[in-house]
């Protein structure tokens, strides 16, 4: 249903806050980042959001629309509205800071207890790695490093919410990268870090990570080649 | 709308499998008691036989069967995805296990009547 105004309900204030509701007019090809920024612009500047490059590359407008998680700047309000009318909230399963914006500090420590950085054991001085494009595990690589890191996967699974420790989606598809990695050395360690009910054993494949991801990314995929990776690891007596 | 995040084939698959599974876990006990009264020659067990032949008993138990099969069918789905090689098309995979389990469950409902 197409209206003139459109009804948003904010929530404002964290933990202890309440909605709020602005009347935006409606505008052709409007998004849901739009809808926001006219409110701290037009209405309300107290009103606190995150966005940077708003064309869906540094997956900082991560918000909660209607019950589900969604990038904000690549999401178009004739998508979302229902009667013409949003509901936004932060994103869930992180704590929230103000308003829209979450703490985003724990998404990201757990890249790093998920070892989400690469080791190599090259100098500068050696020849460069040569790694056919069409490899399946380079394939597999390819497909995860377009992570922008925007926390929807995270904000989505149930797991993430029932135990605290879960190390969550995208940091596993971060490390299932790596795993992919040829030049990468850190692999046993790597599946150290992940194996166990924290890492990817504690995955019970819903795939609401798979169903939001807004770059389309697989972490279930991943985490399913993390699972066999760590089984094949283990039968092997690596991990101990 | 609190719980919109979960509306989608694959997490309603899960719950299936949580469901039948603790019902599974409650009345496979039953059912191995059941069978063992059959052994011990006793009455007990044909009157059970007699007391579970009622229509009310057999839809419970065509529930069963769907529960079971909805279990051993999403299962074998959550293992291949688990152990092969990740395909597409995995809300059609739910759909399959789930109309294996419906069509068994008919077969067992026209069969106990
Ligand atoms: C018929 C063959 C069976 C297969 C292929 C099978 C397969 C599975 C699989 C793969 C899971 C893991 C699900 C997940 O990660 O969320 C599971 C969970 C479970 N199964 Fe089975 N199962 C079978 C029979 C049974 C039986 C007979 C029982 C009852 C004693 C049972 C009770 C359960 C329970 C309670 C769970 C936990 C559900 C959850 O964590 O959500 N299963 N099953
Ligand atoms: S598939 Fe695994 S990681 Fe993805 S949302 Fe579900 S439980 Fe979380
Ligand atoms: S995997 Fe997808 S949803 Fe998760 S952080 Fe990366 S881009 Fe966002
Ligand atoms: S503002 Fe950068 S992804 Fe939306």
């Amino acid at each position: 249903m197409e209206t003139d105004q459109l009804s948003v309900s904010i929530w404002r204030g964290g933990d202890g806050g309440a909605y709020q509701t602005y009347q935006v007019p409606r505008l052709e090809s409007q998004t849901v980042l739009d809808v926001v920024t006219y409110i701290q612009r037009e209405i309300d500047p107290s009103l606190s959001y995150r966005f940077a490059c708003r064309v869906g590359v540094c997956g900082s407008c991560a918000m909660t629309v209607n019950g589900k998680a969604r990038w904000t700047c690549r999401t178009h309000v004739s998508r979302v509205a229902e009667n013409g009318a949003l509901t936004l909230n932060p994103l869930r399963n992180l704590p929230v800071v103000k308003d829209l914006v979450v703490d985003m500090a724990v998404f990201f420590d757990k890249w790093e207890k998920a070892m989400g950085a690469f080791v190599g054991d090259k100098t500068r001085d050696q020849a460069l790695a040569a790694v056919s494009p069409s490899d399946p595990k380079r394939k597999e690589a390819s497909a995860g490093i377009e992570c922008i890191g925007c926390g929807i996967c995270y904000a989505t699974c149930d797991v993430v919410d029932w135990n605290k420790d879960y190390l969550g989606p995208a940091a596993m598809n971060r490390s299932w990268t790596l795993i992919n990695d040829e030049r990468d050395v850190a692999r046993i360690p790597r599946l150290q870090a992940i194996a166990g009910d924290n890492g990817c054993l504690g995955c019970h494949s819903q795939q609401g990570c798979v169903e939001r991801c807004p770059k389309s990314l697989n972490p279930t995929g991943a985490i399913a080649g993390l699972k066999r990776h760590t089984m094949k690891a283990a039968l092997k007596g690596e991990l101990t | 709308m609190a719980h919109a995040h979960r509306n989608h084939p694959t997490y309603w698959a899960f719950f299936i499998h949580r469901v039948s599974g603790v019902a599974l876990a409650l009345f496979l006990p039953l059912h191995l008691y059941v069978l063992g009264l059959a052994l011990a020659e006793s009455t007990a067990f044909a009157d059970f036989i007699s007391w579970s032949n009622t229509p009310g008993l057999k839809t419970l138990e065509t529930g069963l069967v769907v529960f079971l099969t909805a279990h051993l069918t999403g299962g074998l789905r959550l293992l291949a995805l688990e152990f092969l090689d990740w395909r597409s098309g995995q809300k059609s995979l739910v759909a399959l296990s789930g109309g294996i389990s419906l069509c068994l469950g008919l077969v067992f409902l026209l069969n106990a009547y």
